[in-house]
């Protein structure tokens, strides 16, 4: 018969114990968006209702609602996308079905490394600099969405390349037996099959569009300007900077009004999130390779 | 298509193949602009940085000064100095204590969800985890202002709840989902053979894991770190609005700091463009580009390793 031995008890033990601290510890690390989440819809949640989406802020922005804001965000994030889903694409493309293993691939990835962890500062200063003073195109939705597209490039890119890279290269082989280019080949048989996971990268970036702030700052949100936009090229209201604006630069606002445009805020961005989610999870169940 | 003018000596219409061969090149030629792309932007965002802080860096710039004091006084009318040293020192403080809070757990969380968690667990892990990282800055530094703030003069019984730790912790908070999952990234690199092979001569888990996968993944894990570090660096709303910006060489983590980053947020929009200070601002941007830049690429290199290998 096989008797556990002290030692083998003790690792036991210890094996139990190493499992349970580590487990503690990515509690301890997912609790806190838990807790925030649970604060925010307890404290902004009373916040919502129709007048505060759709009315403009009154009294100094202590009052009112937010549909300047709201509207200025869908603005900036589409103008954006308009501009970072092609060149995205066409980055993986280029990536995933033509670049040869050289030096210039191996320079566009570290590229695309650092334009994803270039501070959104630095994002903003660039944004500064080339748009709205040398494109002369004025703090504008223009030059801030320009600024966002840029900053969202990298992501759009990655989950591009990982959907595309994903399609298996049987298919490809089949299609050029047929003598297909590579250009038919990928519009036929490529990009029908990762078309989901394109989607899922652009939702991602429209996510982490809508929540930046700092790059927006001054090259096209206003801190105050109760009126929808008109054109690209006027300034307009963004539910980011409102956030900062209201919770540290004006003075008497009460105290439940930022939990709302932050509830708001984090509505817009975890929907989206859950939303590029589920799809990718629906896509793994959904997947006949 | 049907040739649209049937002249006698009318040009044969272009057949499909030719057609096709030429649409073949111009899309070969549009996707590799976009694949450049992402060079011209990078570098493009040094060069129009670069642009406006120039004329600073050659005429005003002292980096004896720059780098030494920790005089921030840019609007003196008299004598304005430009010292970052106390911004490097905040920028540091505050990194520094989101790293002893995100270096624990977020590796911590890396081990659980790669060697233990199995399954749906897993997957929900990961989801939160994703989800943590999705919450915006503006948002996490809403958080320092109106739920860490009083909680910290509450417990520690301070004056100030804008600090050093107000921030770190936040900063920790936000630099975690991306140390988790390029950590646990490289838990998963290492060959499954090395785990068989510990197990075969009796090892337990744990021990497969500090012994083992551990040691094979460090290359991994330090680039996780590293990169964390580098967030935590350049993030710039939430340490604006959660360390309380007011420049200061910190002796606790009740002191409160300003960061780089926080500075130039905090600054930009109240120079005139042109100005000695409006270019000072973009000069400390260039600090910050190239900072990250380099942190960015060594933890490239450490992850990919050298070109030479390849």
């Amino acid at each position: 018969m096989f008797e556990p031995t002290t030692l083998n008890a003790r690792n036991k033990q210890v094996q139990t114990l190493v499992k349970i601290l580590f487990l503690l510890m990515t509690v301890l690390l997912v609790l806190p968006v838990l807790m925030i989440l649970g604060i925010l819809v307890a404290r902004g949640g009373p916040m919502i209702s129709m007048d505060f989406l759709f009315t403009e802020p009154t009294k100094g922005m202590t009052a009112g609602g937010i549909f300047p804001a709201l509207i200025g965000t869908v603005c900036l994030v589409a103008v954006a996308l308009l501009v970072s889903v092609p060149i995205g694409v066409a980055a993986a493309l280029y990536l995933s079905e033509y670049a040869p293993e050289n030096w210039l691939t191996r320079t566009i990835n570290l590229a695309i490394i650092n334009l994803a962890g270039v501070p959104s500062i630095v994002h903003a200063l660039f944004g500064v600099g080339a748009f709205v003073l040398f494109f002369g195109f004025g703090t504008s939705i223009l030059a801030a969405s320009l600024t966002l597209a840029i900053m969202t490039l990298p992501v759009v890119i990655v989950a591009t390349r990982e959907s595309l890279k994903s399609v298996p290269q049987a298919f490809r082989q089949a299609c050029w037996n047929m003598g297909a280019t590579r250009w038919q080949t990928i519009r036929l048989v490529v990009l029908p099959n990762s078309i989901s996971g394109i989607l899922t990268g652009v939702i991602l970036g429209v996510s982490s569009a809508a929540g930046e702030t700092a790059p927006i700052m001054f090259t096209g949100a206003a801190f105050f300007l109760p009126f929808l936009p008109q054109s690209v090229f006027d300034q307009t209201m963004a539910m980011s900077l409102h956030l900062f604006v209201i919770s540290t630069q004006v003075p008497g606002v009460p105290e439940e009004l930022p939990y709302g445009v932050a509830l708001v805020l984090i509505a817009m961005v975890l929907v989206m999130n859950a939303l590029s989610i589920g799809f990718r999870m629906w896509l793994r169940g959904r997947k006949k390779w | 298509m049907p040739a649209e003018t049937p002249s006698a000596a009318a040009p044969a219409a272009p057949d499909r193949r030719d057609l096709a061969w030429y649409v073949d090149k111009a899309v070969q030629v549009l996707v590799f602009v976009g694949g450049v792309s992402a060079i011209v932007f990078i570098f493009s965002i040094f060069v129009f940085v670069m642009g406006q802080g120039f004329a600073f860096i050659t005429t005003r710039l002292d980096l004896g000064e720059f780098f030494g004091s920790i005089a921030w006084r840019p609007t003196s009318e008299t004598h304005p100095t430009y010292g970052i040293l106390a911004l490097i020192v905040g920028t540091g403080s505050v990194t520094g204590m989101a790293m002893l809070v995100a270096v624990p757990f977020s590796l911590g969380a890396a081990i659980f969800i790669a060697e233990f968690a199995t399954g749906k667990v897993r997957e929900m892990l990961k989801v939160l985890v994703e989800l943590l990282a999705a919450i915006p800055s503006v948002v996490w530094g809403f958080i320092g202002v109106s739920i860490m703030n009083p909680l910290i003069i509450d417990i520690f019984d301070v004056p100030v709840g804008l600090n050093v730790l107000n921030a770190g912790i936040i900063l920790g908070l936000m630099a975690a989902p991306i140390m988790t999952t390029i950590a646990e990234d490289a838990l998963k690199a290492v060959q499954d053979g090395y785990r068989e092979a510990a197990e075969a001569l009796g090892a337990t888990r744990w021990q497969v894991i500090f012994k083992v996968v551990l040691p094979a993944a460090k290359n991994g894990l330090a680039a996780a770190i590293l990169l964390g570090v580098g967030r935590g660096f350049g993030e710039t709303m939430a340490v604006l609005m959660a360390s309380g910006h007011s420049i200061n060489l910190p002796t606790s983590v009740f002191d409160s700091v300003r960061a780089l980053t926080a500075t130039v947020a905090a600054e930009l929009g109240e120079t005139a463009v042109g100005s000695e200070h409006y270019r000072a601002l973009f000069t400390i941007g260039i600090f910050l580009f190239m900072v990250t830049f380099l942190i960015n690429v060594t933890a490239d290199l450490i992850l990919r390793g050298p070109r030479s290998k390849r």
